[in-house]
């Protein structure tokens, strides 16, 4: 396979690279964005995405319209296209495909645990899971009193179920152990996608392990940063982090040391992929972090592109996607609050 | 050339005289007058606004520039000075005029496609089109499809909780009679009665939990701890997993018990049947209870309680199974209801959907247009017919009187340097083949259109290779059933074969009288000949002769009077005959054809007034061609009257290789190798002549039109020509590119000259097509039918008959047909039509009413 899968990649991956690319160029260009940060009210928004792909999602809605009706339906247009896909899929694509929605489906589980620890009803969160992580017993979660019940009762049967080697402990569940259990989960499933990719080889392997990497890193940072000023331990706090990416090793034995943001920067900037991040926010914030993050995510998916005959460009565009539909949000709320002002606070335009 | 210049102007040749025109319409009456234009359909407005998409990126942008100009313009028609007033920054299409309304209609089609929605869920097939179309307005059917979709929604909701009601019902009465099987089974197995307790659990959310619980108390079987059920009914489809889940829960201790519920119940969000099992679970335990419980919510599997004695089962089955039918009464009385609503929208919807688009398609094109300065006029440009233009006018100034404007609507012409859009006046009969001709490329505007010669070298060249009249009667009659029923079919939708076929009923009809006509030339029916027009001119030398050959046969009288002799037919010498006569054929017709083409070229250029193309395009083409294959088709006639033994191969090859030398026994007429070398001196003369003189004299005629123009065009800071986005009045600054031009004239020369010879070889498809299809019947027709025949059963001829019938239909009939269609298609695209059509054009899309309803219907 390697080097030599642009001879044979087309035979089974050719068709949804060319259907994946489409949809690509489906993302809302720059016009849009600029018309959409025009508008007044949630119906011109409705008014100008009816042009847009999202159309016949949108054009059946009733008008006094609602951000989340907007962004139900800007989801289930990922969604019902993402299943188009897996439908057509064959290995390793589709398993590849599968991998993606594993983070979506940690999150859900997040979710609705702590959901019914807070005693909320399940049918009520059950509707704000994202919908590519569900699962045939996701609703039976709520049976579980802890770790070891949620494993043997429901997750055991789910994809997710090695992830949960780590954490099975007999403590009763509370938000930090959920917080933990989230973070652990996450770094078996980015560690176990990193070396799914690695197996496939080639472009794929390259590309990907670039952008897991980068997405490893920064959720060492969001967990160094969250972290600081709560009861977690060092040694806690490093076996958070995962065993690949940029920062691994050295750099993670210093996140983990780090008791201010400030610290956090000092450790981040000896990588010069990051400083270009840090050189934007000035010292002690951490709120454009998020932003300066998702813009330079945005850029490396974007360059997922620019090479062809490797699964890394379906990952990319669910994340693009996603990112999109993450900033109809932002600007749907600014216009229905609106605080029109404030639209390019979070906007991460994607070109 | 004298002879050209007295034809007739040929109108059908080219497409219609395009003006562009500029309408300023006062507020007051632009809604009438717009909608009036869409009745009348031949004016196609520019969006003035929103020049391409590609100049809205860049004032994307720049737009914080924010900067505007305003600039004079002076039109030449009336002398009139009109201030417009054009924003620099590009309006986002919900910052236009009538955006409001644009939404209002949106909204309405929303609720229009709900009741559509609702209609074809409830199965009502109303009349769409009722003769009684009550006219009402756009305001009275935005409050009367909001009162209706109110109504509706009501209705809906209404029905949704009387069926979930029902639903429970259903499901209760289900789960009693399969588990009270269960509990009585339990309860025979010989357990002492008093271990076996029952708990009730009722669902929280039914009305009738009341009711159910004052009939189910048990009390005296609650109080002990020990073995308890729950019981209920979950989907089919779940049923694996939740036992799997149940168990895992209890840690198997528990026992599940399933039956298939027997029924299916509808549900409710989806309106699907569905598969149900009822179960009931029996375990022991409060904390296990809870969990169950969980899992059930879980899981979505509704639970009832049961009681444990079989008349308390027997008492409430009937309780239940009355009410059932009660509300199954109430439900359809409902559904009665709201049927009778629906049916009386249904008889309208039509009407309304189409009213609602009309005043869309209204409301965009006033987005189209631009506020002058004063805000009370609009103003617009677009193209339309020079002929169409006194009825826009008489359209205008009725619009002007019945909204009683004071003031007029202003129309007058403008000038253009853009380029028109083509718009071709066709009727049912020539629309299909224009279509074909669109298909390949929309002609540039007033280009000569091959459509009108296309009508019969299509057909024809499709029944040169279709040849059979048997074949061709069956095509004449599938056309004509079309061409029949053509009111009918036309009005309903068909589908995409049936559609194509429709459409192209004409081109068939045709398609079909020529095979006939080429059948009879080629004497077959379904491969068989017939003595048609009189009888042979061939007959046997002896009596022994009945399977035929050329030396057994004498020819005792004069040929045969129409098409080929009957007797070729199985004769040894059949295929060299036919062969040699259809391959001959192919290349006259291939060459009269392709100089069609070129002569079209010529017209072309004479209507444009280029002598340029004449002179050194036109002429050296038409000498190239006609001196190696005009020639070739002048030798084939000669041939053919002369009845002379000449090898033809041989003649043109020779022509080539030594011109020069003797021809001997291949010499048709006196002088030909005089005339051979003289033609072949004019060829290739022409090669050079096509190739260089043109370029050179473009570039001479270029430097001569700049020579005193030393000084460049002064721009100003307010009316800068490049920025301005009405582009129809753009100027067009040619940048004379010398290499250019030339690669482009090698290209076509290279191109015509490679093209002579491999176009005139494509021809002889006609005879390839033409013989596969006659050989294909010959097959069927003799191993198939015949051999059938041969046998004494009668089972096995009808078999022969009925596969001798799909046959034909299906591979001669329809395959064939496609083939041939496909390569008279090509013949006419490559061969013919790239001798002069440029194709790059684009069509005249007028703003009108009847193709905005054909659109989605």
């Amino acid at each position: 396979m390697y080097g030599f899968e642009a001879l044979t990649f087309n035979i089974h991956g050719g068709y949804l690279e060319a259907i994946v690319r489409g949809h690509r160029s489906g993302l809302l260009t720059a016009a849009d964005y600029n018309n959409l940060c025009q508008c007044e009210t949630l119906d011109d928004v409705k008014m100008h995405l009816s042009a847009t792909e999202y159309g016949p999602y949108l054009q059946n809605e009733p008008s006094p319209l609602h951000t989340t009706t907007i962004v139900e339906k800007c989801t289930l247009k990922l969604v019902d296209e993402y299943k188009h896909m897996l439908c057509q899929a064959t290995e390793p694509l589709s398993t590849f495909l599968e991998y993606i929605t594993y983070g979506y489906m940690i999150d859900n589980v997040v979710l609705i645990v702590t959901g019914t620890l807070h005693e909320r009803d399940v049918q009520e969160l059950l509707e704000k899971c994202h919908p590519l992580g569900m699962f045939d017993s996701i609703a039976t979660l709520a049976v579980a009193q802890n770790m070891r019940e949620l494993y043997r009762l429901v997750l055991v049967d789910t994809p997710l179920a090695p992830y949960f080697s780590e954490c099975i402990t007999s403590e009763d569940l509370d938000d930090m152990n959920i917080e933990i259990m989230r973070n652990t989960l996450y770094k078996a499933y980015l560690e176990d996608f990193y070396n799914f990719c690695q197996k496939l080889g080639g472009a794929t392997a390259e590309i990907m392990s670039d952008l897991l990497a980068f997405e490893a890193d920064r959720r060492a940072v969001n967990i160094t940063i969250n972290s600081i000023g709560t009861e977690l331990t060092r040694d806690d706090r490093r076996k958070l982090y995962s065993n690949f990416g940029l920062l691994y090793p050295y750099g993670h034995e210093e996140l983990a040391l780090c008791e201010d943001i400030d610290q956090v920067r000092g450790a981040m900037e000896k990588y010069p992929p990051y400083q270009s991040i840090f050189a934007k926010i000035s010292y002690g914030e951490s709120q454009m972090l998020d932003k300066a993050f998702y813009e330079e995510e945005v850029k490396r998916l974007c360059l997922a592109f620019e090479q062809q005959f490797h699964y890394a460009v379906f990952f990319a565009y669910m994340r693009l996607r996603e990112q999109e539909i993450r900033n109809l949000m932002w600007i749907s709320e600014c216009v229905a609050q609106n605080q029109k002002s404030r639209i390019h606070d979070s906007v991460v335009f994607i070109f | 050339m004298k002879l050209f210049e007295d034809l007739p102007p040929m109108d059908h040749l080219r497409s219609e005289d395009m003006s562009l025109v500029q309408i300023i319409i006062p507020v007051e009456s632009a809604h009438r007058a717009v909608s009036y234009l869409g009745e009348l359909g031949l004016l196609q407005l520019k969006d003035v606004r929103n020049p391409n998409p590609v100049d809205l990126i860049v004032f994307a942008f720049d737009s914080h520039r924010g900067s505007c100009s305003v600039f004079w313009l002076v039109t030449p028609a009336t002398k009139m000075e009109t201030k417009r007033f054009l924003l620099n920054e590009d309006k986002s299409p919900f910052q236009r005029t009538f955006v409001n309304q644009v939404k209002r209609c949106g909204e309405m089609s929303r609720k229009l496609r709900f009741f559509g929605d609702q209609i074809s869920k409830a199965g009502i097939t109303a009349s769409p089109c009722p003769a009684s179309q009550q006219v009402i307005d756009l305001e009275e059917l935005e409050v009367r499809s909001s009162e209706h979709e109110a109504e509706l929604l009501e209705m809906n909701a209404n029905s949704e909780k009387l069926r979930q009601t029902y639903n429970e019902l259903l499901e209760f009465k289900l789960v009693l009679l399969k588990a009270g099987g269960f509990l009585v089974a339990a309860q025979n197995h010989a357990v002492p009665p008093e271990t076996e307790l029952v708990e009730n659990i009722y669902s929280k959310k039914d009305d009738e939990s009341v009711f159910l619980l004052e009939q189910s108390v048990q009390p005296e079987s609650s109080s002990k701890a020990g073995l308890r059920f729950i019981s209920g009914i979950i989907c089919k489809s779940k049923e694996l997993t939740f036992e799997r889940m149940l168990f895992r829960a209890t840690r198997g201790n528990m026992f599940f018990n399933q039956a298939p519920a027997g029924e299916q119940v509808m549900d409710p969000v989806s309106g699907e049947m569905v598969e149900k099992t009822v179960f009931v679970v029996f375990f022991s335990g409060e904390q296990a209870k809870n969990k169950i419980l969980k899992i059930c919510q879980a899981f979505g599997a509704s639970c009832y309680p049961v009681p444990e004695e079989n008349s308390k089962q027997m008492q409430l089955t009937r309780e239940v199974s009355l009410r059932l039918s009660d509300l199954e009464a109430t439900l359809d009385a409902g559904n009665r209801h709201r049927n009778k609503a629906l049916a009386s929208i249904a008889s309208q919807l039509w009407n309304w959907i189409i009213m609602v688009k009309k005043e869309k398609g209204v409301y965009d094109t006033l987005n189209m247009l631009n506020f002058d300065v004063t805000k009370k006029c609009l103003v617009g440009e677009g193209w339309c017919p020079t002929f169409a233009k006194p009825q826009i006018k008489e359209a205008l100034e009725h619009a002007t009187i019945h909204s009683n404007s004071q003031v007029g609507i202003i129309f007058h012409d403008m000038d253009s340097f853009e380029s028109p859009p083509t718009y071709f006046r066709t009727n049912r009969f020539t629309h299909a083949f224009q279509e074909i001709v669109d298909a390949y490329g929309v002609a540039r505007y007033q280009e000569a259109n091959p459509a009108v010669y296309s009508v019969i070298t299509f057909p024809f060249l499709f029944a040169v290779m279709f040849g059979d009249w048997g074949h061709g009667l069956c095509l004449l009659l599938g056309s004509l059933i079309l061409i029949l029923h053509e009111k009918k079919l036309g009005s309903q939708k068909l589908g995409s074969f049936m559609e194509m076929a429709f459409g192209g009923r004409y081109v068939v009809l045709l398609m079909a009288l020529f095979s006939i006509y080429c059948g009879l030339i080629y004497n077959e029916f379904f491969s068989v000949p017939f003595h048609i027009f009189g009888t042979s001119a061939y007959k046997c030398r002896d009596s022994s002769c009945s399977d035929a050959h050329t030396t057994g046969l004498i020819k005792y009288r004069d040929p045969y009077p129409f098409g080929v002799d009957p007797r070729w037919r199985g004769s040894r010498s059949e295929l060299p005959f036919l062969n040699s006569v259809k391959m001959k054929m192919s290349i006259l017709l291939g060459v009269s054809q392709m100089n069609l083409g070129i002569l079209l070229s010529y017209f072309d250029a004479k209507f444009h007034g280029s002598s340029l193309d004449i002179r050194y395009q036109f002429m050296p083409q038409m000498i190239f061609l006609n001196s190696l294959f005009g020639y070739l088709a002048l030798l084939i006639v000669i041939k053919w009257c002369t009845g002379s033994q000449a090898d033809l191969y041989h003649v043109m090859i020779y022509m080539f290789l030594e011109p020069t030398g003797d021809l001997g026994e291949n010499q048709l007429f006196w002088g030909q190798k005089e005339l051979q070398i003289l033609l072949l001196l004019m060829a290739i003369v022409a090669v050079p002549w096509m190739l260089f003189p043109k370029p050179f004299i473009l570039r001479k005629l270029h430097t001569e039109r700049f020579q005193g123009r030393t000084y460049g065009i002064l721009g100003t800071s307010e009316m800068d020509l490049d920025h301005d986005p009405d582009s129809a009045r753009r100027q067009h600054h040619e940048d004379f590119n010398f290499s250019e031009v030339f690669v482009h004239q090698m290209i076509h020369s290279i191109e015509f000259v490679l093209g002579a010879v491999s176009n005139t070889a494509s021809y002889l498809r006609l005879w390839a097509l033409s013989l596969a299809h006659s050989e294909l019947s010959t097959v069927f027709y003799e191993k198939l039918l015949l051999l059938a025949w041969g046998y004494d059963s009668v089972i096995i001829r009808i078999a022969g008959l009925a596969v001798f019938a799909f046959a034909t239909a299906f591979i001669l009939l329809m395959m064939e047909t496609l083939s041939a269609f496909l390569h008279a298609l090509r013949l006419h695209w490559v061969e013919f039509m790239g001798k002069f059509y440029h194709g790059d054009g684009y069509k005249f899309k007028p703003f009108s009413f009847k193709l905005l309803a054909d659109e989605e219907n």
